[in-house]
């Protein structure tokens, strides 16, 4: 019985192309959307996640003051950091990749007639692994230059390109502040950061030489601590809490006097931005697909009454109210499925013409997908079911006789 | 649920009304249609009900085509009380043993002669096949063999009619009820309709019961019942058929 429901219903669809194809429209659009707007917004927060751990894998950033304040939030009293600290974790903290002391400065770097304002980090080879840079061109300092202190930089992509643009800058100098600095390698570029800023406008040197030519103390601003792979960061993290909290003397009930920021978190809090972006326009979407399964009910209730003749010849002819029931269902189903395959088709060419557009990766979810199908045939049966109950309930007699 | 009744296939008549009423409404503003009737009709027969409009003759045909069932009295079809039948049951008993002709032909329209023709057998689950090949055989005998794909809107009056008669005696019903089948078509359309009905009759023992005004049209049948205010006013049989 249901073989030749189907039957009569598929011949339905296929006599009112027209009417058929008006009537998916709305769940087509709805299909297209939802799958659209979850698949960008699924690339765009793999891209922001990208974008993070380009900063440097398993990343921690220890620096004084209290708490996280954005950029200058370091709490005045708090003491900084000494060389003796970063030794410190070096030596007791296990698990860890690297340990960089940084001093950074704003700074303006003069090349013959140009004059750029840039920050400078004094720091180690090691702040080249921790925060996962390359070398494009030239070396990294020795341990002459370390110990020393020689007025020798690595510049990073913007630098390059805003002094010697395709020339070699290698073996030339530049000057900053009051320093003479000859450039001994060039890095590769990691492009814009998750945040917005330029993450190759800066200029590397070695630590000693920005203490004393520069910052003109012995302090340390912050120290870039990577934690092995497998090693879990949280564990390290408390480890070097601990530390600090040792060797700055910090009493039982205070809080602590600096801060370490575990870049994975700040990765899942991002990460976990967009995705919530990425919900809320789904949701959005969604809202367009019931609006399409609303249209579908409308189309169907007209044409219940349009066809009033023809479930009329039906129930005469000896259809049960069953099958007329299931007939009518069976098209709304049939039509919100391929209003839904050609909604995942459109949604899928939208998608990757979308990441395209915006620069983020192009990751098919498979999901939600079968999720907007599922849902799309629910809406099927759901709005399909009160148009189906109103032709069952027809009485043959006087369906036949309507006009 | 699916599976036609069983019914006795020798008992004759094949038609009993007895005492039958049908009224709607109710209270003061009931209105009483059929009051009261009784007909017997044997297998074989061919009777035309005829009648002025609000005759109850429309009211009979839709209980004699179990699509609506009497107030009171009853009707049993080949021995089966069909006023004790549900609706679906109904549905059945017209899908297996009925076949009905209307006045303005009631076929689907966009659908080719073929698929209108399939589609009482489509209801009973018959195979693709066997539905085509029997579907073409109705057709031909109706005179419509070559016609197979063309939609109700590409034929002329009479051949649609042709069409749903073809529809109608496709499943091999044991009555075929014709609902003014004549009314729409001019007069030489309407003689190859009732030649057609005729030779049915005649040459297969088909069981018609036809509704018509036109005396005409109703001299091709066997016999003929009068309807007036929803009784029976008289009947006669037609010599010489």
């Amino acid at each position: 019985m249901l073989f030749e429901t189907i039957l009569i219903a598929m011949r339905e669809i296929r006599r009112n192309v027209m009417r058929s194809s008006l009537t998916i429209l709305g769940i087509v659009i709805g299909v297209a959307a939802v799958i659209t707007m979850v698949t960008v917004g699924d690339g765009a927060t793999k891209q922001v996640a990208n974008e993070i751990s380009s900063l440097g894998s398993n990343l921690l950033d220890v620096r004084p003051g209290q708490s996280f304040r954005g950029p200058g939030g370091t709490r005045s009293g708090a003491p900084m950091f000494k060389l003796a600290d970063a030794e410190a974790i070096t030596r007791d903290i296990s698990g860890l990749a690297g340990v960089a002391p940084i001093v950074s400065r704003s700074v303006q770097a003069i090349h013959g007639n140009d004059n750029w304002a840039t920050q400078i980090a004094g720091s180690t080879n090691e702040y080249l692994k921790v925060r996962n840079w390359t070398l494009a061109a030239g070396r990294a300092f020795n341990d002459g230059e370390l110990k020393g202190g020689a007025a020798v930089c690595i510049i990073g992509d913007t630098i390059q390109k805003q002094f010697f643009g395709a020339l070699d800058p290698i073996g030339n100098t530049i000057r900053l502040e009051k320093i003479s600095c000859q450039i001994i390698g060039i890095l590769k570029p990691k492009g814009p950061s998750g945040f917005g800023s330029d993450q190759d406008d800066f200029i590397l040197m070695p630590l000693r030489t920005v203490q004393r030519r520069i910052a003109g103390s012995t302090d340390i601003g912050s120290i870039s601590v990577s934690a092995m792979d497998g090693a879990s960061t949280q564990k390290v993290k408390a480890d070097i809490e601990r530390l600090l909290r040792e060797r700055r003397q910090t009493g039982k009930n205070e809080e602590d006097d600096f801060n370490v920021r575990d870049m994975q978190e700040i990765v899942k809090t991002l990460t976990g931005t967009t995705r919530l972006l990425t919900t809320l326009l789904g949701a959005v979407a969604a809202v367009s697909l019931l609006v399409g399964g609303i249209g579908i009910m409308n189309i169907m209730l007209v044409s219940v009454t349009e066809r009033t003749r023809e479930i009329g010849i039906r129930l005469a002819i000896g259809a049960m109210e069953s099958q007329v029931l299931m007939q009518f269902l069976i098209e709304a189903v049939v039509l919100s499925c391929f209003g839904g395959i050609i909604g995942i088709i459109i949604g899928i060419a939208a998608s990757a013409a979308g990441a395209g557009a915006l620069k983020v990766p192009f990751i098919l979810n498979l999901g939600i997908i079968a999720i907007s199908f599922l849902f799309s045939a629910g809406v099927g049966i759901v709005f399909g079911y009160f148009p189906a109950r109103k032709a069952a309930h027809l009485d043959p007699i006087e369906a036949l006789r309507h006009e | 649920m699916t599976t036609p009744p069983i019914l006795s296939e020798s008992n004759s008549p094949v038609i009993e009304l007895h005492d039958v009423t049908r009224s709607y409404g109710s209270g003061t503003a009931e209105v009483s249609a059929l009051q009261g009737i009784d007909v017997n009709i044997e297998h074989g027969d061919f009777v035309a009900v005829m009648g002025p409009s609000g005759s109850g003759k429309s009211t009979c045909m839709n209980i004699l085509g179990c699509l609506d069932t009497p107030s009171s009295g009853t009707y049993r079809f080949k021995g089966m009380d069909v006023g004790k039948l549900s609706r679906d049951q109904r549905a059945l008993l017209r899908r297996h043993y009925l076949g009905f002709v209307f006045q303005g032909f009631n076929l689907l329209n966009r659908t080719s002669a073929l698929e209108n023709v399939e589609l009482p057998l489509i209801y009973r689950g018959t195979l693709a096949k066997e539905r085509r090949q029997r579907a073409k055989k109705a057709l031909a005998s109706v005179g419509l063999a070559g016609w197979e794909t063309h939609t109700p809107a590409e034929l002329s009056g009479g051949q649609q009619q042709r069409v749903a008669i073809a529809r109608a005696i496709v499943t091999v019903p044991s009555v075929l009820f014709a609902d003014e089948p004549t009314g729409n078509l001019d007069s030489a359309r309407s003689r190859e309709i009732m030649e057609l009905l005729t030779s049915f009759n005649h040459d297969q023992g088909l069981t018609v019961v036809m509704v018509t005004h036109d005396a005409v049209m109703a001299s091709y049948a066997k016999r003929m019942i009068h309807f007036r205010d929803g009784f029976i006013e008289k009947e006669e049989s037609n010599r010489g058929r």
